[in-house]
């Protein structure tokens, strides 16, 4: 790429990935919200999640209208909000393979610039360029695109267990699929954690996110950051 | 000091992207209701393209049925009805050729199958079970049930009402649960009968049913008036 930008760190993001960023944030939200009540009401280990933080509506307000502690609209929210992602996932990833941004950014993953990058990430010591993804970024990009994925077909094995039986066998069963649905959940907050931290430390990818472009700051100063 | 910090995290949280994630959160709203409402009848729509009458639900060695099968209902187990075979009657009603009444006795002597499947909760917990009994679409024929009607309704002793589509009512494995585990259906799980549907949720097999009826009109249920999705297929 001949892009005169590149040289200023300029980070910019396409609409496209702008709508499907947000929505798929949205939709992540709601249905970990929503899981988690789902979760609450037979839940698979010893603990429950909050009544505070699940997402199903205030138990005596939910009671009150429905009769149902919120199970209900817990169960709705997940199953209405499936769809949002499903389509915000399929349009992200189709217009990354048509537009070249998954060849462009995310590729290519060599092992040893990851492990590299992430010591020095881990240590404090990488600095974030606007407008490329270092190693880290490109290794949990394509791993949280994974998870979605495993996401939505344990989703289906749990929601359509007859429907799509076979399906089930490969988690291990029902059950199984219960499980995996749940440690995929699990990653993909953590995921969001290191993600959402890593904003607030480097504001600038936020500002490109909301308004498509971002403009680093300083002078650059060529300098040895990756050690 | 701790009890301050707590707040602010919390008053935090809730006023960041996490609103809607807080206990008082837009779910109670009427218009999120409503969203949710027209998204679970889209999701009904799915759910009966997706439904097969052919396609079984997986059925498992006997030796995995639970003998001891949990209870599960909105009151207590001593609380359930108590029907007794000299009183009861199955009535009949709506679209259905021969509405005469049926005994415990007379539903008995129909030919009956079998079948060991699993039970799977709305919450999400699973169980086999072995149930006996007749096949709903033999009754549906024997009474003379426009089975080209849309929908079969259920009402049950315990105040509970069910009903289902027609296609998911003439499902081989859609039976009227006489027996669990070979013995004849305990007073708690139903008696002296449940519909046992394996391709639903566990919640859409109404027990102590009382009446039953076939109509065009689609029938409201316990749950799904409650906010739980109609259709509920597996």
């Amino acid at each position: 790429m001949t892009n005169p930008e590149q040289t200023q760190h300029v980070q910019t993001h396409a609409i496209a990935v702008r709508i499907t960023h947000w929505l798929m944030a949205l939709a992540m939200l709601i249905m970990i919200g929503s899981g988690w009540r789902i979760y609450n009401a037979s839940p698979i280990f010893g603990f429950s999640f909050p009544g505070w933080i699940v997402l199903g509506g205030d138990v005596d307000t939910a009671l009150a209208r429905h009769n149902d502690p919120g199970v209900a609209s817990g169960i709705a929210w997940h199953l209405a909000t499936m769809w949002l992602l499903f389509a915000s996932y399929v349009l992200y990833l189709f217009w990354g393979i048509v537009s070249g941004h998954f060849w462009r950014d995310f590729l290519p993953v060599r092992p040893m610039a990851f492990l590299r990058d992430f010591f020095a990430a881990a240590t404090f010591r990488l600095e974030h360029r606007l407008g490329e993804y270092n190693a880290v970024q490109r290794v949990f990009y394509w791993g949280v695109l994974a998870l979605v994925a495993l996401m939505v077909v344990s989703g289906i094995a749990i929601w359509k267990p007859v429907q799509t039986y076979p399906l089930e066998v490969v988690f291990g069963g029902f059950q199984g699929a219960r499980i995996v649905h749940f440690l995929g959940m699990s990653a993909i907050v953590a995921f969001l954690v290191v993600h959402v931290t890593l904003v607030v430390l480097v504001p600038r990818t936020f500002v490109a996110m909301v308004l498509g472009r971002a403009v680093q700051p300083e002078p650059q100063v060529e300098t040895e950051e990756y050690l | 000091m701790m009890l301050d910090r707590r707040r602010l995290l919390r008053g935090g949280m809730s006023l960041g992207s996490l609103t809607l994630l807080t206990g008082c959160d837009l779910s109670d709203t009427d218009a999120v209701q409503s969203m949710l409402a027209k998204v679970s009848a889209w999701n009904d729509r799915v759910q009966a393209a997706l439904f097969s009458e052919t396609r079984l639900a997986p059925e498992f060695p006997e030796s995995m049925a639970v003998k001891d099968f949990r209870y599960n209902a909105w009151y207590r187990a001593e609380d359930a009805p108590n029907l007794k075979a000299a009183d009861y009657r199955l009535m009949l009603s709506g679209l259905i050729a021969d509405r005469k009444p049926w005994t415990v006795e007379e539903l008995y002597a129909l030919p009956q199958v079998s079948q060991v499947t699993r039970h799977v909760c709305v919450e999400g917990w699973s169980m086999i079970g072995k149930w006996s009994g007749t096949p709903l679409k033999t009754f549906l024929e024997h009474i003379g049930a426009d089975t080209t009607a849309k929908y079969v309704g259920f009402e049950c002793a315990d105040g509970y009402y069910e009903g289902m589509d027609m296609p998911t009512a003439l499902h081989p494995q859609t039976i009227m649960a006489f027996r669990l585990s070979d013995e004849i259906l305990p007073r708690k799980y139903g008696y002296p009968f449940k519909i046992r549907v394996p391709t639903k949720l566990g919640f859409k097999g109404p027990k102590f049913v009382t009446t039953i009826y076939v109509t065009n009109q689609r029938p409201h249920g316990f749950w799904t008036d409650r906010g739980y999705n109609w259709f509920s297929g597996l």
